[in-house]
């Protein structure tokens, strides 16, 4: 079975892809490559730019399936689901990709349902055994890695943002763009409002190439602000532990953990949070871990690559100036 | 008003887990075993409906699991935080069943119970897929919505008001019951049983299903779609720097390191 990867396209709602569609196509056209078949971009959006094409057929997907729809917006798996499983009935695409996002990971686990496939959520990485794909996922809070491979229908798949190599941009390339249309689907579910989160001017967490995070030992609200400030300067989001998060500090939507968001950035920096287990959970395939806490003895420093023993008061707002003097 | 929760039963987070000798599975000596936390906060807003909505509505919360006889604990618990009743599917053909294949038996009890309201987590904390509760509602073609921090079940039950968490916001949408909708943190605080509970909880029926009983349910195939080839330990962090001393000092070196040596900026 040849077959083409689909990469679903995540977008920022202005019609343009997102990074991690740049990561989705990267790895695609990796695993392609070795076991054949073409890459191909599959977007649903309401609004679609020219650019935003041309920038999919830069990363290399080969071919575009565009539904551009207002009916799609917001993302409402009754209208999603049906629109791509009766493209992949025809069509029949080897694998179908998304991102672990909050409306990818339900789109894919209802089409999966759909095409009676399996589904892979939450990938670190790929590889091939005895010609077949297999998938590699954290199980248990990212304690344990558990390795899958699917048994029937295509590869369905969503993909860890900041873990896979990005696909090169490469100029000149014509998006070659199949058009589709909905088809008459009256959608039960009625989209009310969007509440938009207050604009911090900082990264989303997921997204983030560096996060800086908080826990108990910021000992109150209002000092996140210390950590703002070393965002701000690194264009990194900020985080939080549960213990932040529990004790009204910050929002649910900033914890970092099991019972929070999963992170990966390129680089951690934990400020007086210990380590516990659930939160390791969170953030632990980071690529580089920072720790700054008093105890020497917590163990987040039995994680971190580099460990600073000392009073975050103190060592933040330094670590805030030496970086401030580097993008000078 | 009928609510099914459907829970399952997970290694407590703090647990220590290992690769069993069957590399597919864990080794389960001494693992405390817990109700996933994002299903207590699907029972607990369960719970909560059915307590706005008073005693005149005769509503039932009904929790469901499907796993070995152990996971009759959680059904347990599930009874002891106010579930009137409980469905345990019990059956060694489910031994491991992949996401889709509980997905359709889970479905199978839904069509059977016909309730007005599936309430699940947002994803177990055992094989963290986050799939099973809009697989149930793909399976029965209801409308899903996930990551639910907050909902209001209209006064007639006809729909429900949910707000769904997603990256940058909250998206708001009113649907159609039946649905199912999936609990993320941050909705409610769950309640601990209380003695009078958990004596209540002995009394309280918990009705086993095997698979045969699911056939009127229209149980799909129970073929994996999915399979594990093998769990393994996380590779080894290589050991870490730890600085002391001076905070300048500290602060200097670690900026320099990131830049020079690891270039992380
Ligand atoms: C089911 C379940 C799910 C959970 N999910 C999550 C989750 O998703 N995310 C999560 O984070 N936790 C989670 N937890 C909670 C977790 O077990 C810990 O309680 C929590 O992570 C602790 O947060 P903390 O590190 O901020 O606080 P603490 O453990 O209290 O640590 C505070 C640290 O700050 C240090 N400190 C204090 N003052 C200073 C100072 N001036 N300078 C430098 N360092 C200082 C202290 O030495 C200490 O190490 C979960 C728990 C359970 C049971
Ligand atoms: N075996 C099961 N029995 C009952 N409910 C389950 C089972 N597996 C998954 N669920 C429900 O589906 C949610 C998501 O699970 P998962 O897709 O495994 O991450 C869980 O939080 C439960 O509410």
């Amino acid at each position: 079975m040849a077959g083409a990867f689909w990469c679903v396209v995540e977008d920022d709602r202005q019609g343009q892809p997102k990074k991690v569609t740049a990561e989705l196509i990267g790895e695609a056209r990796r695993q392609a490559g070795e076991i054949g078949g073409t890459v191909e971009a599959v977007w649903l959006t309401d609004r679609a730019a020219p650019e935003g094409l041309a920038q999919l057929a830069g990363w290399g997907a080969s071919r575009i399936w565009l539904w551009e729809d207002a009916a799609l917006t917001p993302y409402r798996g009754e209208t999603w689901v049906p629109a791509l499983a009766d493209l992949a009935g025809r069509e029949s695409p080897r694998a179908i990709w998304g991102a672990v996002t909050s409306r990818h990971r339900e789109l894919m686990a209802r089409l999966a349902a759909r095409l009676g496939a399996g589904l892979a959520a939450d990938c670190v990485a790929f590889s091939l055994a005895d010609g077949r794909l297999v998938a590699t996922r954290p199980v248990y809070a990212g304690k344990l890695l558990s390795r899958v491979r699917w048994k029937s229908g295509p590869s369905l798949a969503t993909l860890r943002p900041n873990v896979f190599k990005a696909a090169e941009a490469e100029p000149g390339r014509t998006p070659v763009v199949e058009r589709q249309s909905l088809g008459t689907i009256a959608p039960a579910a009625r989209f009310v409002e969007r509440r938009e989160e207050a604009q911090t001017g900082l990264p989303e967490l997921t997204e983030a190439e560096i996060v800086v995070s908080g826990g108990r030992g910021l000992k109150g609200p209002e000092n996140f602000v210390l950590l703002e400030e070393l965002a701000g300067v690194l264009g990194a989001a900020v985080g939080a532990s549960r213990a932040a998060v529990d004790a009204g500090w910050k929002p649910h939507r900033f914890q970092v953990g099991q019972t929070g968001r999963t992170i990966s950035p390129k680089l951690y920096i934990g400020c007086g949070i210990s380590g516990a287990i659930q939160h390791l959970a969170g953030m632990r395939t980071s690529k580089v871990i920072c720790a700054v806490n008093k105890d020497a003895d917590a163990p987040i420093f039995k994680i971190a690559d580099f460990g600073l023993v000392g009073d975050l008061f103190e060592v933040v707002p330094l670590l805030t100036e030496e970086f401030r003097k580097l993008k000078r | 008003m009928k609510m099914l929760v459907l829970v399952k039963q997970v290694p407590d987070t703090a647990t220590q887990v290992k690769v069993g000798s069957d590399p597919r599975t864990i080794d389960q000596t001494g693992i405390t075993w817990i109700v996933s936390p994002y299903d207590e906060f699907a029972l607990e807003e369960a719970l909560r409906i059915k307590e706005k909505r008073g005693q005149g509505a005769a509503d039932e919360v009904v929790a469901v699991t499907l796993g070995p006889e152990r996971a009759k604990e959680a059904l347990r618990s599930c009874l002891a935080m106010g579930a009137d009743r409980a469905i345990h599917v019990n059956d060694p053909a489910f031994e491991g069943a992949d996401t889709l294949t509980a997905a359709r038996a889970l479905a199978a009890v839904v069509k059977l119970e016909a309730p007005q309201l599936v309430l699940s987590g947002r994803q177990a904390i055992d094989d963290d897929m986050g799939a099973t509760g809009a697989q149930v509602a793909e399976i029965l073609g209801w409308p899903c919505m996930s990551w639910i921090m907050e909902e209001a079940v209209s006064e007639d039950a006809s729909q429900v008001r949910v707000g769904r968490q997603v990256e940058g916001g909250l998206e708001v949408f009113d649907v159609p019951l039946p649905c199912v909708v999936t609990a993320q943190k941050g909705m409610n605080e769950p309640r601990y049983p209380t003695l009078k509970g958990i004596m209540g909880a002995k009394k309280k029926e918990v009705k086993e299903l095997k698979a045969a009983d699911l056939q009127a349910g229209g149980l799909g195939p129970m073929a994996p779609a999915l399979e594990v080839v093998a769990l393994e330990a996380l590779p080894p962090r290589p050991p870490g720097r730890i600085l002391t001393g001076d905070p300048k000092d500290m602060a200097r070196e670690l900026v320099r390191t990131l830049r020079e040596d690891v270039k992380a900026i």
